[in-house]
């Protein structure tokens, strides 16, 4: 093939260090550097390896589902009254979100650097499930960092890790969330790092992760820029994604970043309201820090305490985010606004009635901020909103929060 | 001269080697840490740790996470650690040495907090995750201040990653004895002498070794091949045993006591 389907499309970022500008690096325990020296190896002889590719790619297609469609939301997009809308459907991925693009590559890398057993963190639960369906297609043996809190919020996707043949380890630590499901796998792969691979599941993490992750996901915005020419002739003028970390949300946007034309808009989860502390805008209310190995925006105190976050999200519900995205916001080449819960939850709402998609409260999040600035868009304007997982996992908590007994 | 490289210096004329004890500092509050660092000195220890705690500190174990958690509820913040080494200093030279995760310090701000050590009598840090690649600012104020850089090693560091190390570190290099997280162990890993070894041949500085260091017997064995040991978690478990009980500082000194006679007796 001619481009390859991991190469780096026109990026000057990261340098050899995983430096985006100021942010990313390798902030981690000397112990972890000669494994991540290691697959940074790996990965640049994968990338160039035609067997790699190959597997990648039949795997993307045949096990993933991919490519996956790009929907022309007819019913949105006459609602809204302003922009044609396309859907781009990562909730039709194998296991119902984006997050398997990524594990599955991480399988195979780690079947080729001879790691028999993955460790993952995870929040909502879909990052666990992915890497558990890769392993067991891999046959790897497979843990599962989790906080007690998001175990008791999504105990259908402990069952289904479960079943996957992971197992399912809670995180009583700190916040018991995903924060801390985080640093208690960071600390499993710091003990055990001579025979475990760490599946990281976002584009966060010291060096070479946020590259990684991203151009492994990266397959949903050059499907999407295929997509758009074909259908249309020309590129979108608008990609709207949802940031918690930003792993669906830099791969969109990836592809994108060098036409310049095209407005990068990603959309953090202001929880409870920015003005109440309870959010996790890490780009919106945040500063520059340093957190699970990497420099990026962060929640924090004065002193540097990482802040407790907060989203009816699971999966946005994190207090730093890929350094990526810092530098995206601080070069000014993507804009980051915020939702608020009860916003997002009418997102929900108007995609499941308009058009018969039920998102992931993350993805719901993007669809609030286009149904917020409806008016903003011309009608002939083209905007692409990645619908990164389906909502069935939410089930529970949207029915809570609207206040619903089955 | 720093005092550590002067402490360094006088154990070596003794035959004795160094023990170093960590502590985090508000455990179990401000007051009691000034109290608990001069038992430790009364005990004989070389130098203290004095850990900054830290909400998400990955690289420790329970004991030190527990103990970081009970000082963040105490509310205590960085100035207090400095005001700490200030009232320590009024009444001793027991070398200190700051150990910290980097987000601490970059959001104190590096030359601050650099200066800060300085006028309050810090004489080094330990940044547990600022690897050399990222530490380029932080050891300029370090050296500008006249603090000691002290870095990690690892059982999984090569040749090339101790050069590296070993370059930018004064003071001593601190050697992590296993793969893993703080806390107190059994036993010592049989390779540690392999790698205290390939240590030695890329530096003159002192070689301490630390994680999972708990008894004067690990202290002896480790001691035969190491110029110092490092002794957290199993001090923290003490602190935190004793709590804001009067014997607090006894059961402090004679812990550090019984580990430093067992560093006078390996050669």
């Amino acid at each position: 093939m001619s481009t390859s389907i991991l190469e780096p499309i026109g990026s000057s970022v990261p340098d050899s260090l995983g430096h985006f500008g100021p942010f990313g690096g390798r902030f981690v325990p000397e112990t972890l550097i000669p494994a991540l020296d290691e697959l940074s190896a790996e990965y640049a002889r994968a990338q160039i390896d035609p067997a790699f590719l190959a597997e990648l790619s039949g795997l993307n297609r045949d096990y993933i589902g991919r490519p996956t469609p790009l929907y022309f939301a007819e019913r949105l997009t006459e609602e809204l009254g302003g922009g044609r809308i396309y859907i781009k459907r990562e909730d039709l991925c194998h296991t119902g979100a984006h997050k398997i693009n990524n594990a599955i590559g991480q399988a195979i890398l780690a079947r080729r650097m001879g790691k028999k057993r993955i460790i993952a963190e995870t929040g909502a639960g879909q990052h666990g499930v992915a890497t558990a369906t890769a392993c067991a297609r891999f046959g790897l043996e497979c843990d599962v960092y989790m906080g007690v809190e998001d175990i008791h919020r999504q105990a259908l996707n402990v069952y289904r890790m479960k079943l996957l043949g992971a197992r399912v380890i809670p995180v009583t630590s700190g916040t018991q969330t995903l924060k801390d499901a985080t640093s208690e796998a960071i600390r499993d792969w710091v003990t055990n790092v001579t025979t475990t691979h760490y599946i990281i599941g976002s584009a966060v993490g010291p060096h070479p992760y946020p590259m990684l992750v991203r151009d492994l996901q990266s397959v949903i915005g050059r499907e999407t820029r295929a997509q758009m020419l074909e259908r249309e002739g020309r590129l979108p003028d608008v990609v709207i994604a949802c940031v918690g970390g930003g792993s669906n949300a830099i791969g969109i946007f990836h592809p994108f970043i060098n036409d310049v034309r095209v407005r990068l808009i990603g959309v953090e989860a202001a929880g409870r309201g920015i003005g109440t502390g309870e959010h996790c805008a890490t780009l919106t209310a945040g500063r520059p820090g340093v957190l699970h190995g990497s420099m990026s925006y962060l929640l924090q105190s004065e002193d540097g305490q990482i802040a407790p976050s907060h989203s009816i999200s699971a999966g946005l519900d994190y207090p730093g985010v890929g350094p990526e995205h810092s530098f995206l916001k601080e070069s000014g080449r993507a804009e980051y606004v915020s939702i608020t819960d009860s916003e997002a939850l009418e997102g929900f709402q108007l995609l499941a009635r308009l058009e018969g998609l039920l998102a992931a409260l993350e993805s719901s999040h993007a669809f609030a901020h286009l149904s917020k600035v409806r008016g903003e868009f011309a009608a002939d304007q083209i905007v692409v909103v990645n619908l990164s997982g389906r909502g069935d996992k939410d089930m529970g908590t949207i029915t809570q929060e609207l206040g619903i007994v089955l | 001269m720093t005092r550590l490289t002067t402490r360094f210096a006088a154990l070596r004329g003794r035959g004795e080697k160094a023990l170093i004890c960590y502590v985090v500092a508000g455990d179990p509050n401000i007051d009691r840490t000034v109290s608990i660092i001069r038992a430790l000195d009364r005990a004989g220890v070389d130098a203290v740790e004095l850990g900054i705690p830290f909400s998400d500190p990955l690289a420790d174990g329970p004991s030190i996470q527990a103990s970081s958690q009970r000082s963040l509820d105490n509310g205590t913040r960085i100035d207090d650690m400095f005001e700490v080494v200030r009232q320590v200093r009024a009444s001793s030279g027991i070398p200190i040495v700051l150990m910290t995760y980097f987000n601490p310090t970059m959001q104190y701000g590096v030359e601050r907090f650099a200066n800060a050590c300085k006028s309050s009598g810090v004489d080094g840090t330990i940044q547990t995750d600022l690897t050399p690649e990222e530490s380029e600012e932080w050891v300029g104020h370090s050296r500008r201040c006249g603090l000691d850089t002290i870095f990690l090693l690892a059982p999984t560091s090569t040749i090339n990653r101790i050069e590296v190390v070993s370059k930018l570190s004064t003071g001593f290099v601190y050697c992590v004895s296993r793969t893993g997280v703080t806390g107190a162990r059994a036993d010592v890993p049989t390779d540690l002498p392999g790698l205290v070894g390939r240590v030695r041949e890329k530096t003159e500085m002192p070689v301490c070794v630390g994680f999972g260091i708990s008894t004067p017997e690990h202290v002896a064995s480790i001691g035969a091949f190491a110029d110092g040991v490092v002794v957290g978690s199993a001090l923290v478990n003490i602190i935190a045993a004793a709590g804001t009980s009067e014997s607090l500082e006894a059961d402090v000194e004679q812990y550090a006591a019984s580990l430093k006679q067992a560093t006078r007796r390996t050669q």
